[in-house]
């Protein structure tokens, strides 16, 4: 700090740039700092995802060193992805799991899509503006807010011992649906809104009544923002570790799923078990079902990329 | 308008099919399925932890003054304050990482970015929101512990609150991102032009204008944030190692409440056991801490809301 003396007998002129010059390094000082955040989250991303390829990359690429006798190590996509677990991290495959996660992906889609798309039709197109209809909003935002281990709890006790179809499958894929349920609803809702007025009332004008103008003019136009919801939902399902493990898919499950009351294990979960053993090549096998997984959010996510851009240019 | 909606209604009434009537009854029912859903989620944590706390061997009093939480030992305490504790204790440290670097990230999103920027950052944010939180638990224990915590603190074991604090941080930088970068964006644009127009630099008009008008939906985003990191499973259950008794000491492994509800029900528990029905007395005691935080959070962004209406 100056004293005051000196400060005094400055002129005007050069505190104003004095202040301007600290005001410029305070400035750049700030803009940086915002700088370094960013770049802290992205850097993050990208050590993520760099460190799981490393690491994983030798499960799935065939210089990996071929055995002495014959070639039992798992060294490609297509092993990887067809075989059985195994004791040993070279052979383990996580054919098992994919084909568990399958079977989730398409017991989630039959279900969660009616009642999803449903839920948002009716909240959207004819649902009075009451109490009532709040009191389901509210009930919706709370639900998004859950613990995904909550849903598991409720999993275990609705649909595995009440209902009886026991540590399965099925029971999985319906937890999974109550999961996202909200979430699709949410994300159908605002593919109803983004239909302009003008559909609906030219229907109307022209004699349809509100069932026949909500669901011959204004659902077909808003299917395309439905599927890019249910898309996002499912990546999201397929992601989720905790409310599968009340499902029993920890227990060593080494089989393919033949019905959807059969036991499963889910790639997450197959990864999570990987995890947890303590052998440095288990973190290999375990990357290369990180990738997997990682690859199939990718799919989906350029997916819903794909029909949200359709869709955007056909309205 | 009054007569022609009679007109209409009357017309229309003939051909009502049985069809029409049927879906709108399974629409409206998949809509009230949103109620039975929080109804069953109420109903059976509530009727198991009362099983839990008719149990002989727990006792209230004990669940909330016991500091061990042993429930597989030969003589079993369920201290669940040891882990309401560790669970706060970690989310503690990931909103020491996710608040400032949420935040920070979307100021310059909101105030300082250019479109095109916003266009990379914003995807960049939404792919780390959607990285399934078995690979954040994976790379909490294979990376951050080895390279970050066991480099500069050395000496810390491999399951260590630390790097599970970390990963859950990280985990929810999109969450307070985005929430927050909504609110600076629901600032009527005059505030910020009037404030550039009397001189003040973008820092100044950042941090003392847009900071406090968007304030309660920040605020939102930290406590939404904050709900998240106690909700969140995998990580810690991973990484976080499982340590029963009180303790806060960073560097050592902690159990959260989460990650002792899944590795209960990893052992075998049939139904009708204490193990089985703490599962539930934990769920609810989940479910309670959470839902505070969400009402809490849904109502300081509704209050901000108004404020521009």
């Amino acid at each position: 700090m100056l004293p005051e003396s000196i400060e005094k007998n400055m002129s005007n002129e050069t505190l104003i740039t004095g202040k301007k010059a600290e005001n410029a390094i305070k400035e750049s000082l700030f803009l940086f700092t915002l700088y370094i955040c960013v770049t802290i989250a992205i850097l993050t991303l990208m050590t993520l995802i760099y460190d799981v390829l490393s690491t994983g990359i030798t499960r799935l690429t065939s210089d990996y060193e071929v055995g002495l006798i014959t070639k039992i190590q798992i060294d490609n996509p297509v092993d990887f992805l067809t075989t059985l677990d195994s004791r040993y991290p070279d052979r383990a495959g996580i054919g098992p799991a994919f084909a568990g996660t399958v079977w989730l992906m398409i017991i989630v889609v039959f279900v969660t899509f009616p009642f999803g798309t449903g839920a948002a039709i009716y909240l959207q197109e004819f649902a009075p503006k009451n109490r009532l209809t709040r009191f389901i909003e509210l009930n919706l935002t709370n639900l998004a807010g859950v613990p995904s281990v909550i849903y598991g709890l409720l999993g275990l006790a609705v649909f595995v011992r009440l209902a009886g179809f026991g540590r399965s499958v099925l029971s999985g894929g319906l937890t999974l649906t109550l999961l996202i349920l909200p979430v699709v609803i949410v994300a159908s809702r605002e593919a109803l809104k983004a239909v302009p007025d003008t559909i609906r009332q030219g229907a109307l004008a022209l004699g349809a009544t509100k069932f026949q103008a909500v669901f011959r003019q204004v659902v077909p136009s808003a299917i395309p923002g439905m599927v890019t919801g249910m898309v996002l939902g499912l990546s999201r399902a397929i992601g989720e570790t905790a409310p599968l493990i009340f499902m029993g898919a920890l227990t060593y499950v080494n089989y393919f799923p033949d019905t959807p009351l059969s036991g499963f294990t889910a790639i997450p979960i197959q990864v999570y078990n990987w995890i947890g053993y303590p052998q440095a090549e288990w973190k290999e096998t375990a990357s290369a079902g990180i990738i997997l997984l990682l690859g199939l959010l990718l799919i989906m996510n350029s997916l819903a990329i794909f029909i949200r851009n359709r869709y955007e240019k056909d309205l | 308008m009054e007569n022609v909606n009679n007109l209409r209604s009357q017309l229309t009434k003939t051909i009502t099919r049985p069809i029409e009537k049927i879906v709108k009854l399974f629409i409206t029912a998949s809509a009230f399925a949103a109620i039975l859903i929080s109804i069953s989620i109420i109903f059976t944590l509530l009727t198991e932890a009362i099983n839990f706390f008719q149990d002989p061997a727990v006792t209230f009093k004990g669940y909330f003054t016991a500091t061990r939480w042993t429930p597989t030992f030969q003589n079993p305490e369920y201290g669940v304050i040891v882990l309401i504790s560790s669970t706060l204790y970690i989310a503690v440290i990931a909103c020491l990482i996710s608040f400032p670097l949420g935040l920070f990230s979307a100021i310059y999103l909101s105030e300082f970015a250019t479109r095109r920027t916003r266009k990379v950052i914003k995807p960049v944010l939404e792919v780390l929101a959607g990285v399934p939180t078995v690979v954040f638990g994976y790379f909490a224990l294979n990376w951050i512990t080895p390279n970050i915590i066991q480099r500069f603190i050395p000496g810390t074991g491999v399951f260590n609150a630390l790097s599970a604090g970390i990963a859950v941080g990280i985990m929810i930088i999109p969450t307070v991102a985005s929430i927050s970068d909504d609110a600076l964006n629901a600032v009527p644009n005059s505030l910020r032009n009037g404030s550039l127009a009397l001189g003040a630099t973008r820092r100044i008009t950042s941090l003392k204008i847009m900071f406090p008008a968007a304030l309660s939906g920040i605020i939102a985003s930290f406590i939404l944030g904050f709900s998240r990191a106690i909700g969140e499973t995998m990580i810690v259950t991973i990484a976080g190692g499982q340590y029963p008794e009180l303790n806060l000491d960073p560097r050592s492994a902690m159990y959260t409440i989460t990650s002792s509800i899944v590795n209960v029900s990893l052992g075998d528990t049939p139904h009708g056991t204490t193990a089985y029905n703490a599962l539930f007395a934990l769920g609810i005691t989940l479910f309670i801490m959470t839902f505070i935080l969400n009402i809490g959070s849904d109502y300081v962004a509704r209050k901000y809301r108004k404020e521009y209406e």
